[in-house]
C-alpha cells in the first residue's frame, strides 16, 4: 500500500524527493561535525589506552596486571549503551556533569581501549622472543625495544583487527544519539521527527555509513600493503 | 679480560649451570662444545645477561657483577654493552633493511648521529662482504647473508667480547663457510670470542682453547688438538666419538 502510493501518487513522490534532497546536507554535516571527529578522537585515545593496557597485562608487576584485567573485563562485560548512559545520565546524580560530546569521547575511548588492548596484547605476544633478545643484546632498554622493534612489528599484525575495531566504532557512534550528541543518526532522527519519513531518512543515514566504511576498508588495504613491504609473500 | 667464578643458573628447580669457572685473556677465541642440554646456550646467555645467573661473579674488562646480590637494571644494561650475541636464528629485525639493522644500535643506544652511523654500518657490511646488500630486507637475504648481517649488527656496538651461539647450525651446508670465514677474520683481528659450535674444523683452525661442557659444568678444557686427539675424560671421549661418526671433525 505504502509502496503503491509512492508510485501512483506523484505529489507524494515529489515530497519524498524534496525531503531527501534537503536532508543530505544536514546528514553529511552531522557526519563531518560529529561522527567522524568522535570516531577519530576516540580511536586515537582508545589506542593509547589500549597500548598501555596491553603493556600492563604483559608486565611482571602484579598490580598493573590486575588493574588492566579488571578494566577490560568491565568494559567487555557491559553494554556500550549502558556505559554511555552511566557517563551522561548517571554521573550527574553524584554531581559530575559532562557535556554530550566529551561524555561520548570518554565512553568510546574506554570501549575501544579495552577491545583494542586484547588485539595489541596478542600482537605483541606474537613477536618472537628472539626479537626482544636481539634488541637487548645491542643494548636497548625496555622502552627502546618496544618502540623500535616490537611495536612496529606488532602494528603490522594488528592492522586488520584494528581496522575492524575502527569500522565498528564508526557505526557504534550512532549510539551517541541517545546521549544527545547531534551526530549523523541523531540528525536523521530529528528530521524524521518533523516529517515522519523514517524509512527515507534512516535509509539515507545507512547509505552514508556504508559509504564511509567502504572508503575506510579501501584505506585499510593500502595500509596493509605499506606494512607488507618487508615480508615475503 | 673475562673472569667467571662459580657461575650457577637455575630455572625453577632445574639447575642448568652448576658452577662454572673460567678465565679468558683478551684476544682469545674459545670454542664451547658439549651434548644438547648441557647448558652451552645458557652459559652464553648468562654472559650477556639475557638470563640472569642465580649465583656467581662475572668480570668483563673493568666491570664486575656479583649475582649473589640483587642487580639493578642499570648495572645489567651497562654490563651487557660489553658483549654482543650472535644468535642461531639470526634474529634480525625484519622491518629494517640490512643497513638499518646495523645502524640501529649506534643510533638508538649510543646516540651517534645518523650520517656517522650510516658510514660505520656501511663499512661493517663491507667487512662481512655484504656492501651490495645494504638496502635489502632480511627476507630478501639467504641464511648465510642474514647471519653475516647479524655479526655486523653485533660488531656495530664495538663490544669487547663476541658471543656466538651455534651461528651456523641453522644454515644449509653450502652457506656455512662464508659465515665461518667472517668469524675467522674476526679472531685474526684479535677479537675476544666465545663460540658454541660443533664445527670441528673451525675449532681446530681458530680456537685457542676448547671447552667441553656436560651436565652444567666444564668437564675438560685444553688446546683443540689435545681435546680432539687425546681427550682425557671418558665423557669427552664418548661425546667426540659420537659426533665424529657424523663426520663433523
Ligand atoms: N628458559 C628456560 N626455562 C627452563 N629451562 C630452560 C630454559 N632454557 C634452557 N632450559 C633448560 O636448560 C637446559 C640447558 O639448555 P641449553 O639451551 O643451555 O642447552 P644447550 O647446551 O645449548 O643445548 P643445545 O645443544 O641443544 O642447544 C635444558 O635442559 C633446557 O631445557
Ligand atoms: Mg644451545
Amino acid at each position: 500500500m505504502y509502496l503503491n502510493s509512492i508510485f501512483t501518487d506523484p505529489v507524494r513522490l515529489e515530497r519524498l524527493m524534496d525531503i531527501s534532497q534537503s536532508s543530505w546536507l544536514p546528514l553529511i554535516e552531522g557526519m563531518i561535525q560529529y561522527t567522524i571527529p568522535l570516531s577519530f578522537i576516540a580511536f586515537v585515545l582508545g589506542l593509547a589506552i589500549a597500548v598501555l593496557t596491553a603493556l600492563a597485562r604483559i608486565s611482571t608487576i602484579k598490580i598493573f596486571q590486575v588493574i588492566a584485567r579488571v578494566y577490560v573485563s568491565i568494559i567487555r562485560g557491559t553494554p556500550l549503551l549502558v556505559q554511555l548512559f552511566i557517563l551522561f545520565y548517571g554521573l550527574p546524580t553524584i554531581g559530575v556533569v559532562i557535556d554530550p560530546f566529551p561524555a561520548a569521547i570518554i565512553g568510546f575511548s574506554l570501549n575501544v581501549g579495552a577491545y583494542a588492548s586484547e588485539v595489541i596484547r596478542a600482537a605483541i605476544l606474537s613477536i618472537p622472543k628472539g626479537q626482544w633478545e636481539a634488541a637487548n643484546t645491542i643494548g636497548m632498554s625496555y622502552a627502546q625495544s618496544l618502540r623500535r622493534v616490537i611495536l612496529p612489528q606488532a602494528a603490522r599484525v594488528s592492522i586488520p583487527p584494528l581496522s575492524n575495531t575502527f569500522i565498528s566504532l564508526i557505526k557504534d557512534t550512532s549510539l551517541a544519539s541517545l546521549i544527545l550528541v547531534t551526530e549523523m543518526f541523531r540528525v536523521a532522527q530529528q528530521i524524521a521527527a518533523t516529517n515522519y519519513e523514517f524509512l527515507l531518512l534512516y535509509g539515507q543515514a545507512a547509505l552514508i555509513y556504508w559509504l564511509v566504511c567502504f572508503l575506510l576498508s579501501l584505506g585499510q588495504g593500502r595500509l596493509e600493503n605499506r606494512f607488507d613491504r618487508y615480508v615475503s609473500r | 679480560m673475562i673472569s667467571i667464578t662459580d657461575l650457577h643458573k637455575k630455572f625453577g628447580k632445574l639447575e642448568v649451570l652448576k658452577g662454572i669457572d673460567l678465565k679468558l685473556e683478551k684476544g682469545q677465541a674459545v670454542v664451547v662444545i658439549g651434548p644438547s642440554g648441557s647448558g652451552k646456550t645458557t652459559f652464553l646467555r648468562c654472559l650477556n645477561i639475557l638470563e640472569v645467573p642465580s649465583k656467581g661473579v662475572i668480570t668483563i674488562d673493568e666491570q664486575t657483577v656479583d649475582f649473589s646480590k640483587p642487580v639493578s637494571k642499570k648495572q645489567v644494561n651497562a654490563f651487557r654493552k660489553q658483549s654482543a650475541m650472535v644468535f642461531q636464528h639470526y634474529n634480525l629485525f625484519p622491518h629494517m633493511t640490512a643497513l638499518e639493522n646495523v645502524m640501529e644500535g649506534p643510533v638508538i643506544v649510543q646516540g651517534i648521529d645518523k650520517a656517522t652511523a650510516r658510514k660505520k654500518a656501511q663499512a661493517l657490511l663491507e667487512k662481512v662482504g655484504l656492501a651490495d646488500k645494504a638496502d635489502e630486507y632480511p627476507f630478501q637475504l639467504s641464511g648465510g647473508q642474514q647471519q653475516r648481517v647479524g655479526i655486523a649488527r653485533a660488531l656495530a656496538l664495538e663490544p669487547k667480547v663476541m658471543l656466538f651461539d651455534e651461528p651456523t647450525s641453522a644454515l644449509d651446508p653450502e652457506l656455512v663457510g662464508e659465515v665461518l670465514q667472517v668469524m675467522k677474520d674476526l679472531a685474526a683481528e684479535g677479537m675476544t670470542m666465545v663460540v658454541v659450535t660443533h664445527e670441528m674444523r673451525f675449532a681446530r683452525g681458530v680456537a685457542d682453547e676448547v671447552l667441553f661442557m656436560d651436565g652444567g659444568v666444564i668437564v675438560e678444557r685444553g688446546k683443540p688438538e689435545d681435546i680432539f686427539s687425546h681427550p682425557k675424560e671418558a665423557r669427552t671421549q664418548q661425546f667426540l666419538s659420537l659426533i665424529s661418526n657424523t663426520d663433523a671433525i
